[in-house]
Order: C-alpha cells, then sequence, then structure tokens
C-alpha cells in the first residue's frame, strides 16, 4: 500500500469545496431566463379527472395532459414472467392514482408566483375507493388501479425447494412482520433544469440523479427524441439512495416544457413534496414460519411476502425488484435445506415504490433474524447461537445457497463470535439479572445479513429488470502534462468517488491523486453506464478504472521504452516512471512528447495513444457478497415506550478497502438511516389514502443524539474475482440495525412476555405489546 | 413552499403595532422570533396580508425584576433565558425549560412570547409557565390586563386575543427559596415537540402546590391546587392519586390509556424530580 493508493485513508478530493460550501447542485444553477415551475398535484389517492380548470389570467402558464401531445407514458416492464404493466402519465390522464400525483404545470417567473398560479388552478375529481392497504388490495372485491388488470397484483412469484421435509420439525414458530413505508429524506431532493438549444438541436437536462445514461434512455423514450439529442447533467448531488435513481415525471414535463416554451425552466422539489408524493420504500408484509429441530437448527423457512409497490412501475427498476429480490435473498447468509417462498408485488393508491438502500434486504433481515430470536426463545438458547450452527462456514465457500447464490469468500461465523465477544453477552446477561436503577429494561440483539453487490447481467436479467448492466467502461486519459483525467459513467453523491477511483488509478499508474481528475455525471463527457446502485460503483467502476489504467501502463511503457532505447520487456512503470536498464523517464515526459513532440516518436509508435477506454466485468459476475454482525443492547423504558440504545457492535467484511475511512463514514451513514428505520421512520397513510406526516415534525428522522457512535470492526476477505478483491458494501450499514434493535428490544422485554413484530418500533407499540402480554393468559 | 404575497412592516414602538393589529380591512399576523409563524407561511396554513414584526418593539424585549416577580418581555428568546441574560427568579425552572426548546437555532430567535400565543399543545412554556403560575400580560391601545398564563390558550393555535391585541409580556413570581419543581417531558427524539409534559411547583412557604400535564393535544390540565392529588398533603413522595388524574385527563378527552399512562408517568416523574431536589 502506498500513500494514497488502494487501501489509504485519504481524505476526500471533493470535500475540498463541499466543506467551503462551493458544491454546485441544480438549485445553485442559474441561466438567462429562467422560470420556475410548480406542479398542481391530485389531493386524492384515487379519483377519475372531471375537469381541470384554469383561470383566464393565467392560460397560458398551466399545461396538463392534453398539452403534452406524443408524449409517451414512463413503462418500466418486468421481463418475469405473469407481470402486469403499467402505465405512469406525465401528468395524470384520466385518473389520479396517488397523492401528489402531477396533474398540471405552473409555470412563472418565480415559484412562489408558480404557486399561486398552482393555487389558483381547480380540479374537479371524481372519487373513488382508494386502495391503502396492500392486504385487502389483494381481495377479489377490492377497487382496482388499472382496470384492465382484473385484480391488483403486478406479478406473483413462487419458489419452493423441499419445504414438504421440514413441516415435520419438531420446532415451528409463525410470525406475521411488517415494515413501514418510509420516504429516503436525502439532504437535497430532487431538481431539474431543462434548456433547449435550438443550435445543437439538443436538450440539456441537468437532474439531481443518480444514473445519468438511464435517465437519458428513458427520456429519450418518451419525449421521441433521438438519444444524442439529449445531454443529462447530474452536478453535485446530495444524496441518492436510490431515490435519485428513476426517471421523474417531472424530467419528462420539464424536458417538453423547455422544448415548447423557448426558455430554461426549473422545478426543485420542496420538502412537502418529498414527504407527501415520495414515500416510497421499504413497506413490506411476511407471514413467515421458522422450522427448526429442539436444538434450534433451523430446517426450514415458508414465507409469504407481500411489498406494496404502490400506483406504477418506476423506470428503470420496476414494481417488483422487491419481491424479486426478497425470494432470492430471504435466506440470507444462512446453510438450510427446505425453503418455500410466495410473493405478491402489489399495487396500492400510493407513489411507485423506488429501492432504497439496502433494497429488500432490509426488510428480509428483519423478518428472518427476528424469526430465529423467536426460535431461540422457543427452546431456550440463546439467539447468538441458533445463528452460529447455520451460518454459512470459510470451509463452504464458495458456498451456493438454498436459492442457488454462490458466495464468494468470507468467514461468516468469525463476525459473530467477535460481535458477541464484543458485546459481551455473559456481562448483559448478569446486569439483567441486577435491574436497572432506573427500572428500565436492558437487552441484547444480533442481526447477521449479507450484501450482494455488484450485480452483473446474470442476476439483474434474472430478476427480469429492464436494465441489466454489462461491461462497465471507463476512460483513462493521460493529459499532456502528465496529469490524469478519468471519465466513467458512475456518479458520486456522497460516496467519495472522486477520491476512491482517484487511489485505484494511483496505485497503478503512480500519478499524485492530486493530478487526477474524475469526471462523472455528464453524458456527453462519460461512456455508458447503468449508473450508481446497488453498491456496484467501487467493484465495477473501479475496476474499469483498474484495466484502464493498466492498459494506459502498457501503452506507457511502450512508448517509454522506445524513448529509452530498450524493448518494453525491460521497462516497468512504478512511482510514475517508466525504468528500463539504462535509465528511466517521466510518464509527464512520455505524455508531453506523445501529444506535443511526436517528431521524437519513432514511426512505429502504437497509435492508440494515451488515452483508452476499457469495458469491466468480473468472471463470474454474480455479485461480491459483503457481510457483517451487527449487536444492540438498548435499554427500553416499559412505562413510557421510549428506546434508547446504549451500545452497539458492527463487525463487517467488505473485502479489499480502497479507502477504510471511506467505508467507515459509508457504515455510519447507513446505521443511521437503518436506525431511523427501526425507531422512528413511518409515512401513515389514512384509510383515503392520505399520506399523514407532511413536515419533518410529523415524519421523524434520527437526529445526532439518537445515533451514538457504533463500535466498528473490519475484518478483511479478499473477493476472489475483482480488482484488488475489492467488494461492494454502499448500503451494508442500513440493512441490520432495525433487526437487531427489534431483537434486542424482544430481549428486553421478554420477562413481560412482549414482543413486537413491526418497524418502527414506536412507544405506543412498545406500550401496545406489554398491555397485551399483561391481559393474555399465561 | 414559498408564501403568498404579504406586506412586512417593522414598527419601533408598541402604539404602532397595536394600530396595526386592530385593522379589519386585512389579515394582521404579529412576527415575532418567525420559528412557528415563518413554516406556516411557507406551507400557506397561514395567509397574512400584513406581517408587523415586533422585534424592534424595545418594550417587548424588556426584563424587569421586582421583588416578589419577574416580568419577562414577549419578545425574549428562549436562547436569552437559556444563557442566563435574564434573571433567574424560580431556582432553575425558567433556564432548565428553555435550554430544552426545540433545538439550539430555533432558541437563538424564537420568542416565548410568540410560543405562548402560538398556542401550539405540544410547546414548553404553556405548560411550564402554567406550573410556576405565570401571568400573562396583554395590551391593546387603550389598557393592559393581567390573565393566567393557563387561561391565555383556548384551544389549539388558538388564543383569548382579539383584534388589537398583544401580549406584551409574561409576570413570573418569585419563589421562595425552599420551592421545588420538577419538568419532564416525553419527546420521542431530541428536539422534537413533546407528546407528553409532567410539570409540577411545590413551594410551601407560599402555600402554593400545582400540577400541569401537557402536550394532551389541546389544553394542558393545570392543577391550580395540586395537594388532592397527595390526599391533601403536599409533595408525598408516593401516592399519587392516579384515579383524580384520569378523571382529569377524561374530562379534557385524553381517553386513550396508552396516553393516559404516558402522562401520568411523566407528571409522576416532574413530581418525583421535585422531591429529589
Amino acid at each position: 500500500m502506498t500513500e494514497q493508493g488502494v487501501g489509504a485513508r485519504l481524505l476526500r478530493k471533493e470535500d475540498d469545496r463541499f466543506m467551503r460550501g462551493r458544491g454546485q447542485f441544480v438549485a445553485d444553477l442559474r441561466f438567462a431566463g429562467m422560470q420556475d415551475v410548480a406542479f398542481v398535484r391530485s389531493p386524492l389517492a384515487h379519483a377519475y379527472i372531471r375537469e381541470i380548470a384554469v383561470p383566464d389570467a393565467h392560460k397560458g402558464a398551466v399545461f396538463s395532459a392534453a398539452d403534452l401531445v406524443n408524449v409517451k407514458p414512463i413503462r418500466a416492464v418486468s421481463g418475469l414472467r405473469g407481470f402486469k404493466p403499467s402505465d405512469q402519465p406525465s401528468l395524470a390522464t384520466g385518473k389520479v392514482r396517488y397523492v401528489g400525483e402531477l396533474v398540471a404545470m405552473c409555470l412563472a417567473p418565480t415559484r412562489a408566483e408558480a404557486e399561486d398560479v398552482a393555487a389558483a388552478v381547480t380540479l374537479d375529481l371524481e372519487e373513488l375507493p382508494a386502495v391503502y392497504d396492500m392486504l385487502s388490495a389483494r381481495e377479489p372485491n377490492s377497487a382496482q388501479l388499472h382496470e384492465h388488470w382484473g385484480d391488483n397484483v403486478f406479478l406473483e412469484t413462487f419458489v419452493d425447494v423441499n419445504i414438504d421435509q421440514a413441516m415435520d420439525a419438531p420446532i415451528k414458530v409463525t410470525r406475521e412482520i411488517r415494515t413501514a413505508r418510509q420516504c429516503m429524506a436525502p439532504i437535497e431532493g430532487r431538481g431539474v433544469v431543462a434548456i433547449w438549444d435550438s443550435r445543437l438541436e439538443q436538450l440539456t437536462i441537468y437532474s439531481a440523479c443518480q444514473m445519468p445514461h438511464i435517465i437519458r434512455t428513458g427520456l429519450a423514450g418518451c419525449l421521441g427524441l433521438d438519444e444524442g439529442q439529449i445531454r443529462v447533467i447530474a452536478p453535485d448531488v446530495g444524496g441518492g439512495f436510490g431515490y435519485k435513481g428513476i426517471l421523474l415525471a417531472e424530467e419528462v414535463c420539464l424536458g417538453w416544457l423547455a422544448m415548447h416554451c423557448g426558455h430554461p425552466v426549473r422545478w426543485i422539489e420542496d420538502r412537502r413534496e418529498h414527504l407527501t408524493a415520495g414515500a416510497n420504500c421499504r413497506e413490506h408484509y411476511y407471514r413467515i414460519t421458522g422450522y427448526a429441530d429442539r436444538d434450534g437448527r433451523l430446517v426450514g423457512i415458508d414465507c409469504e411476502a407481500t411489498v406494496d409497490s404502490g400506483a406504477y412501475s418506476a423506470y428503470p427498476f420496476s414494481a417488483c425488484l422487491e419481491a424479486a429480490q426478497i425470494a432470492s435473498i430471504l435466506p440470507g447468509p444462512y446453510d438450510f435445506p427446505s425453503y418455500r417462498c410466495r410473493t405478491y408485488s402489489v399495487a396500492t393508491n400510493k407513489c411507485p415504490i423506488l429501492p432504497y438502500r439496502g433494497v429488500a434486504r432490509t426488510g428480509v433481515c428483519f423478518a428472518l433474524e427476528l424469526v430465529l430470536d423467536a426460535i431461540a426463545r422457543e427452546v431456550g438458547v440463546e439467539p447468538h447461537e441458533v445463528r452460529a450452527k447455520i451460518l454459512a462456514r470459510p470451509e463452504q465457500m464458495p458456498f451456493v445457497n438454498i436459492t442457488k447464490k454462490k458466495f464468494d469468500s468470507g468467514d461468516y461465523p468469525e463476525s459473530l463470535r467477535r460481535a458477541v465477544a464484543a458485546i459481551d453477552v455473559p456481562a448483559v446477561r448478569a446486569r439483567q439479572e441486577g435491574g436497572e436503577p432506573d427500572d428500565r429494561m436492558i437487552g441484547v440483539g444480533f442481526a447477521t445479513y449479507c450484501e450482494q453487490a455488484a450485480h452483473g447481467t446474470s442476476v439483474y436479467h434474472g430478476w427480469g429488470i429492464p436494465m441489466v448492466p454489462g461491461f462497465e467502461q471507463a476512460t483513462a486519459r493521460l493529459t499532456p502534462d502528465g496529469g490524469l483525467e478519468l471519465r466513467v459513467g458512475v456518479h458520486s453523491h456522497g460516496q467519495g468517488l472522486e477520491t476512491t477511483l482517484a487511489q485505484v488509478a494511483h496505485e497503478i499508474l503512480g500519478i499524485d491523486v492530486s493530478k487526477i481528475k474524475v469526471v462523472h455525471g455528464d453524458t456527453a463527457m462519460t461512456p455508458y453506464s447503468t449508473g450508481t446502485w446497488g453498491s456496484r460503483c467501487m467493484v465495477m467502476a473501479g475496476g474499469a478504472v483498474s484495466v484502464a489504467c493498466k492498459e494506459l501502463a502498457h501503452r506507457a511503457c511502450k512508448i517509454g521504452a522506445q524513448l529509452l532505447q530498450t524493448e518494453v520487456a525491460n521497462v516497468n512503470l512504478r512511482g510514475g516512471e517508466v525504468t528500463g536498464p539504462h535509465g528511466s523517464i517521466a510518464l509527464s515526459e512520455i505524455a508531453r512528447t506523445w501529444y506535443l513532440q511526436p517528431q521524437n516518436l519513432p514511426s512505429d509508435v502504437d497509435m492508440g495513444g494515451l488515452e483508452a477506454t476499457i469495458g469491466y466485468r468480473p468472471n463470474p459476475d454474480s455479485g461480491t457478497f459483503s457481510y457483517a454482525t451487527h449487536a444492540a443492547l438498548v435499554a427500553v423504558d416499559p412505562e413510557i415506550g421510549t428506546v434508547e440504545i446504549l451500545d452497539y457492535v458492527i463487525v463487517e467484511d467488505g473485502g479489499k478497502l480502497v479507502n477504510p475511512m471511506i467505508v467507515d463514514g459509508q457504515i455510519f451513514g447507513g446505521y443511521a438511516q437503518g436506525i431511523g428505520t427501526a425507531l422512528y421512520e413511518e409515512m401513515p397513510f389514512n384509510s383515503a389514502g392520505q399520506p399523514l406526516a407532511s413536515t419533518f415534525a410529523d415524519y421523524l428522522l434520527p437526529g445526532p443524539t439518537e445515533v451514538p457512535a457504533p463500535r466498528l470492526d473490519h475484518m478483511e476477505t479478499l473477493a476472489p474475482h475483482t480488482e484488488f478483491g475489492i467488494k461492494g458494501l454502499g448500503e451494508g450499514g442500513a440493512i441490520a440495525p432495525p433487526a437487531a434493535i427489534a431483537n434486542a428490544v424482544n430481549d428486553a422485554l421478554h420477562p413481560l412476555r412482549a414482543q413486537l413484530f413491526n418497524s418502527p418500533i414506536t412507544p405506543r407499540q412498545v406500550l401496545e405489546a406489554i398491555a397485551q402480554a399483561g391481559r393474555s393468559p399465561t | 413552499m414559498k408564501p403568498a404575497r404579504f406586506s412586512y412592516v417593522r414598527p419601533a414602538d408598541l402604539a404602532a403595532a397595536v394600530a396595526l393589529g386592530s385593522r379589519d380591512d386585512v389579515l394582521v399576523k404579529f412576527l415575532a422570533g418567525g420559528q412557528s409563524l415563518g413554516p406556516m407561511l411557507n406551507l400557506r396554513l397561514v395567509q397574512a396580508d400584513v406581517l408587523v414584526d415586533i422585534t424592534a418593539i424595545a418594550e417587548l424585549k424588556r426584563v424587569e425584576e421586582t421583588p416578589d416577580s419577574l416580568t419577562i418581555g414577549s419578545c425574549v428568546t428562549h436562547a436569552d433565558i437559556e444563557d442566563g441574560r435574564v434573571p433567574e427568579v424560580t431556582g432553575g425552572m425558567l433556564r432548565a425549560v428553555a435550554g430544552g426548546i426545540a433545538y439550539r437555532a430555533v432558541r437563538n430567535r424564537g420568542t416565548i412570547g410568540g410560543s405562548l400565543v402560538h398556542a401550539d399543545p405540544s410547546a414548553d412554556w404553556i405548560s411550564a409557565l402554567a406550573a410556576l403560575g405565570a401571568e400573562a400580560i396583554v395590551r391593546d391601545a387603550r389598557r393592559e390586563r393581567r390573565v393566567p398564563v393557563e387561561a391565555l390558550m383556548a384551544g389549539v393555535f388558538e388564543c383569548n386575543l382579539v383584534p388589537g391585541e398583544l401580549l406584551s409580556g409574561i409576570r413570573v413570581p418569585r419563589l421562595s427559596p425552599g420551592a421545588r419543581w420538577g419538568y419532564y417531558k416525553s419527546c420521542r427524539k431530541a428536539g422534537e415537540f413533546a407528546h407528553a409534559i409532567g410539570s409540577y411547583l411545590c413551594d410551601p412557604d407560599r402555600s402554593v402546590c400545582r400540577a400541569v400535564i401537557g402536550a394532551t393535544g389541546s389544553k394542558p390540565i393545570v392543577f391550580t391546587d395540586a395537594t388532592p392529588l397527595f390526599g391533601g398533603a403536599t409533595g408525598a413522595q408516593d401516592g399519587i392519586d392516579r384515579s383524580l388524574v384520569v378523571q382529569a385527563m377524561a374530562a379534557q378527552g385524553l381517553t386513550d390509556p396508552i396516553e393516559q399512562q404516558i402522562h401520568f408517568a411523566c407528571l409522576r416523574r416532574a413530581i418525583a424530580q421535585a422531591n429529589q431536589s
């Protein structure tokens, strides 16, 4: 390891501008003549649109579906058999299907005036029964969102591996488990600026997005433009988490508007729009049974999972990514012989579901880990002992689990052992015996998960996602002064890729990272990429940068050897210099010669030059598996129902860590979001389909005092099939906390026989569980 | 989330503010710290024609101490109290309550008077000042009147003030050296509005024993004489008469057993805190 290469705890290059407040986000952009858009959004969850009435004073400043001639609806068609596609109109057509759905677009010089216009538009809606609960939505008599479907189910899937053999097991526990609908709540919301350039005949879309190339492909389809007529730029973006991983109806609307109104237009999402129209993740229901032997060894899992997919199939991940994932990843890192899982992706009158950090893993980890603890209590052993029996062992690697997931490497039992030791289970048990001076009740909980990342072609094709990743490309280009430009199609919005990709390049070329510029977030300047999702960037873009830099090194060595008057076999590149038997030459000298003094090159020089675009894909491309065990120690106040995290341990294995400091940051951030899922975040809907938390006074996010510093312990088992042994790990921190914390709460409340199986765990739920346990017979 | 159009004035004297507030041809709102009114304007929940910023009125930022009371101007900020720029006559209660309001950024601008007239049931001052037996000083163009703090609030976001009236200050009685107080609120996270508040003051030398259950969803429940809760004694450690408290909660419409449990626990903890001090 060098001071700047792979493995260095380098300060983030991009923080120089961020920490000085000099980042440039969509809302910071200014263009001559730019006007603002505010949307009229549906106030009802489900209704026919009878009339959109625009006062005469505002005619010409308000646009509805009737104006957007030839604009096609957004469609994301899952390749899985039986999927029912939905058409998501950019502006509602005929019917509205969720509160907050776009109905009309209002244009004015400022946002405040645009809101005045929007407030003057009146809607005549004929209200329909709202489909607000995913379980009753499956009933035959439910109202229907897409009438031609005949029901409300996007897709049903089924898998059965020998479940019959588990059903006679002596231990059987069945639980109903729910996870609440959440908002991802990045610091920066979404935002779009659209500009039509009549000289280039090109639409430029500035968007706070994670996947600029995919947005361009989707936009071209909806607007009927050639892809070359669209340029998507994602400038600085203040957090994505999946919220910015889709094609927005707003992007389509503003693109159309810019082409028709003759000046730049802008829409910046406000927080109320975000909360009421963007509560789009995590809502799952599980009816799950665990079968086990008398010693607590799990022998089977039988699950019916329902995902509230919302009103439409969002592009590109579709309405079924979550459910498809659930069926394939519910078994987690565990080895057991029998499995059955049926999933339903259900349409409801809520905004379309999107994949939030961890995607379905947070839900399945919650469901499975709570069942494992229930089994442990049933047979009377420590919860960690139940896990230790069935965790994939290092000697099983590459372990192929019951859903044919191929685990690449790692020592899962060791992560559990270290977590058990660090949280000190015997000390917790002793402390529980003694009781707390303030009458609170303490408990300990564990959760172990695996995070398949950098999913390749075969995995995404298997999940039916309309966007399938292939080879990830990067361009590496030496500049005439010996600096390096890296061009990548992924986007960095908190991950620190401007630093870590430079570290990878430095490792290979030896160029100082201060002279390495990572260019990203612009379809005109970067190779095509499916973008930033699925914890894939470090593996895929990092791998692409690595192979592109190796190719560049090879070409530089060829030129260097010629300049050193020796054979290429006699030289090597080290510390930014090509060195031969009788001397060396700096990369900057080679670059200057190639670009500016080619008269000094022999006539048979390789004409490929000092710029290389190379594609990379690990082989096999079934994904990397990072993993961790989380251990939580909590105190529950049984009188007022609050939960405090007293201690938290994370033992994590992310393969080779390119920048351990950034990895720590990723884990801290994910852990904070996991605490939100566990204890605070919830978007309730009433039976009319109305979202009930429209400000942060009602939608609670954890703050600094709710996120006590966790204790981190890293293992570092290399991935066998990636550059440097890197594994993807961006989402892991957000996966396990709800499960670990809920298990700890249930451990704490065990003496009262109270148990909780929903997230978030609110004071009311704690107190109701205690009250119910007190009423039920012993 | 941009406010509807409004005009803005910042008078330097109270008479001018009151005169503006008396206008009945336009909707006038007084603006102090703006920590609640600002977001409500942005959400267009309030669409005022005229905002009268009262923070330039010196009289509203004055603090006046007498042997038996402290009068705090309406525009004194929570941070002024938290940081000790206001004399402490309550044995630390004002300071402790102020320091627990929302977040520091809110406390820097938010005012004690603004909080009272905003009349959010979950806010701190309406409960804490009711426990202290404080009075609201209300001014109009002609006169000044005083009402007990608990009588100022009419309901959720609603005060017993008529157009042209303005809360100019709060008069807090000076506690005896032997007075004991407790204040306990239940929040799911730091800085959040409380879901339940218990507040208690026992000042035997002045024959005062008051208890308040706040964050009830409407007006706080105020026991101006709390001794019956203890069977007539003042502040017995245990033996709070739960049935009396539950009765009072039910009378206020707080009937949910879980809510009752949390509110009772907060009151009990406030009383325990007082008794431990």
